[in-house]
């Protein structure tokens, strides 16, 4: 492929602001790589060649007149879970068929604002609801890694695995993507890039098709961390039209890349250390420890009793916000519509043929335990066991300023490997998942390759908006782990 | 507590997804495995614990009551499955 697509966010930018190269040529390279490799690897859902094309050509004019904006000219992506003004928008979903939104979300919004452009809209499971992008209606995405040896099609993870993989084959220099248990993190993981999801309330979730309100928050999937930090500046910022968005300012989180990260203290949690953990995950999680300790961090050992809990409460958690969430796919209004005798029955029929099987799985448990006899039991309980996983987190933050653990429990798994065995594939999200409940920022960056060649992550845990503290560890982990490797795609 | 196939019917009833007969013993078994997984939380001591329902800590903020949007009908109709003359058409509600 073509230099311009090798070069990371801020890479790009620099070579943009030189004159170097044009955000036309720059675009161009991007639509030329993604009509080579797409195919394969189906990351795309939606590319918008020509609407990039035109945003491109404006960016060079504003260039031109000494009016660039921070991300003016860069191609990215956008994970089909944010609404496109003008551009079909399906969060990866059969019920959502060829919705066409009259609207832009904000989070996008923000981004062409800073001078991006759209190449397309990226693959992902449905309504983010799982962890191998395998529940997509429009087939899985393929991760552009592979093991050595091994011609396999392996899971870019999920639920963004459109994002990262794309990221990852040098389709787009970055991604929007959006997390409710793991969803940045794992794929970030899966693929080699670094992903960041911030804290509850930094980005809004107006114009993001919802899964699980109290968790959703969107956040980058880029090449690097200072990439990270230039996406999430764009990104985030107080918006009205979310009542969660949070009234502050944004700092400029890409000047906390590179900062001395001396005297900090790194929590390491020994609930963390689950049985079953490969030992090469163990290993890493080792180096890095090792990698903070040298740029001056001091490490402890520190506990999250209730780790082993967030799962489970996230089960509850997640489907009954979804179902009720979810109701409003009905068929009525827009959307697919279903055939039937009675109203009921089309309601009934609409949901049924435009769910695919893991959002019916989770919209049936979350209607359950919100049913008349087990709310009090089940979701009652697992609001309160979440109150103790925030808790636990509370109390760790009053001995370490973050908290460095493995991202996800394995490296990517072939497609199909999981796809029966519901709990199983849930546990992809053991390590993430806690921060969705208790609100926190957790980036992901890759941190070396396991015994097949795949790449394998780590997760730093910060305290509510200390992102800036992750970005500067973060950017000392990246130095020192040197992860050059790159996928056979792209 | 088990999920049988009667439970699967009833919630499916309240969520209005239609599943077929033949498909209520294989969603039982499929929930049931995940509620069992899910019964741990009986193990955490929540006695006293404020249930949590929110990750921000502020409270919601208020407007004033006033339209800040709206009077863009064909915006609003644009997706619908069927619509006619500036409505939404769906299916007899009344006898």
């Amino acid at each position: 492929m073509s230099e311009l697509t090798r070069l990371t966010l801020s890479g790009a930018l620099d070579g943009l602001r030189s004159g170097t190269f044009s955000a036309v040529e720059l675009t161009r390279a991007h639509i030329d790589a993604i009509d080579a490799i797409n195919a394969n690897l189906n990351a795309y859902l939606v590319t918008t060649p020509e609407r990039a094309l035109a945003a491109a050509a404006e960016s060079d004019g504003r260039r031109a007149k000494g009016e660039a904006r921070p991300l003016d000219g860069a191609p990215i992506g956008v994970k089909d879970l944010f609404c496109t003004e003008g551009v079909r928008t399906t969060a990866g979903s059969k019920i959502l068929g060829d919705f066409v939104p009259p609207y832009e979300s904000s989070v996008t919004a923000n981004l062409w604002r800073d001078g991006a452009v759209m190449l397309g809209k990226l693959n992902m499971d449905e309504f983010a609801m799982g962890s191998s992008n395998e529940t997509s209606a429009f087939g899985p995405v393929v991760n552009p890694w592979r093991a050595q040896g091994s011609n396999r099609a392996l899971t870019p993870g999920g639920s963004s695995g459109g994002s990262a993989a794309a990221v990852a084959a040098d389709l787009c220099l970055a991604a929007t993507a959006s997390d409710t248990g793991g969803s940045i993190r794992q794929p970030a993981s899966f693929t080699g890039t670094v992903g960041i999801k911030p804290t509850y309330g930094r980005c809004s979730r107006y114009g993001m098709v919802a899964f699980a309100s109290s968790l959703d928050q969107a956040g980058p999937i880029t090449k690097s961390v200072k990439d990270a930090a230039l996406m999430l500046s764009s990104m985030s910022g107080h918006d009205p039209k979310d009542s969660t968005s949070l009234d502050i300012e944004t700092p400029d989180f890409a000047a906390f890349v590179g900062r001395s990260v001396k005297g900090l203290r790194i929590g390491v949690p020994r609930e963390y250390r689950i049985d079953g953990m490969p030992e090469e995950i163990a290993r890493l999680w080792e180096a890095g420890v090792e990698w903070l300790r040298a740029a001056g961090c001091e490490i402890k050992e520190i506990s999250l009793p209730h780790t082993k809990y967030a799962l489970p409460a996230y089960y509850i958690i997640a489907p009954a916000e979804a179902s009720s969430n979810l109701a409003r796919y009905d068929g009525m209004r827009f959307g697919h519509r279903g055939e039937g005798g009675s109203l009921t029955e089309v309601y009934e029929n609409s949901r049924a043929e435009g769910f695919g099987e893991e959002v019916k799985r989770r919209i049936l448990i979350g209607t359950y335990v919100l049913s008349a006899g087990y709310y009090d039991a089940y979701y009652l309980k697992a609001l309160k066991v979440r109150r103790r996983i925030a808790d636990d987190f509370e109390a760790a933050f009053s001995q370490v300023d973050a908290i460095l653990t493995p991202t996800a429990p394995s490296a990517a798994f072939p497609l199909g490997e999981k796809q029966d065995d519901p709990v199983a594939m849930y546990l992809n999200d053991v390590f993430t998942v806690t921060t969705n409940l208790a609100g926190l920022p957790g980036l992901s960056l890759p941190a070396g390759l396991d015994g097949q060649g795949l790449p394998l992550g780590l997760q730093l845990i910060g305290r509510a908006l200390d992102e800036g503290t992750l970005f500067s560890l973060a950017g000392v982990m990246e130095e020192a782990a040197a992860f050059t490797a790159r996928p056979q795609f792209g | 507590m088990t999920i049988d196939a009667a439970t699967v019917r009833k919630v499916a009833k309240l969520a209005r997804i239609a599943e077929p007969e033949e498909r209520l013993d294989g969603l039982a078994h499929e929930l049931n495995g995940i509620m069992k997984w899910i019964e741990q939380l009986a193990e955490v001591d929540t006695r006293d614990v404020e249930p949590m329902t929110s990750a921000v800590h502020q409270t919601l903020p208020m407007r004033d009551d006033v339209v800040t949007d709206g009077a863009r009908p064909e915006q609003v109709l644009s997706n619908a499955p069927r619509a006619d003359r500036g409505f939404f058409v769906v299916p007899k509600v009344v006898e």
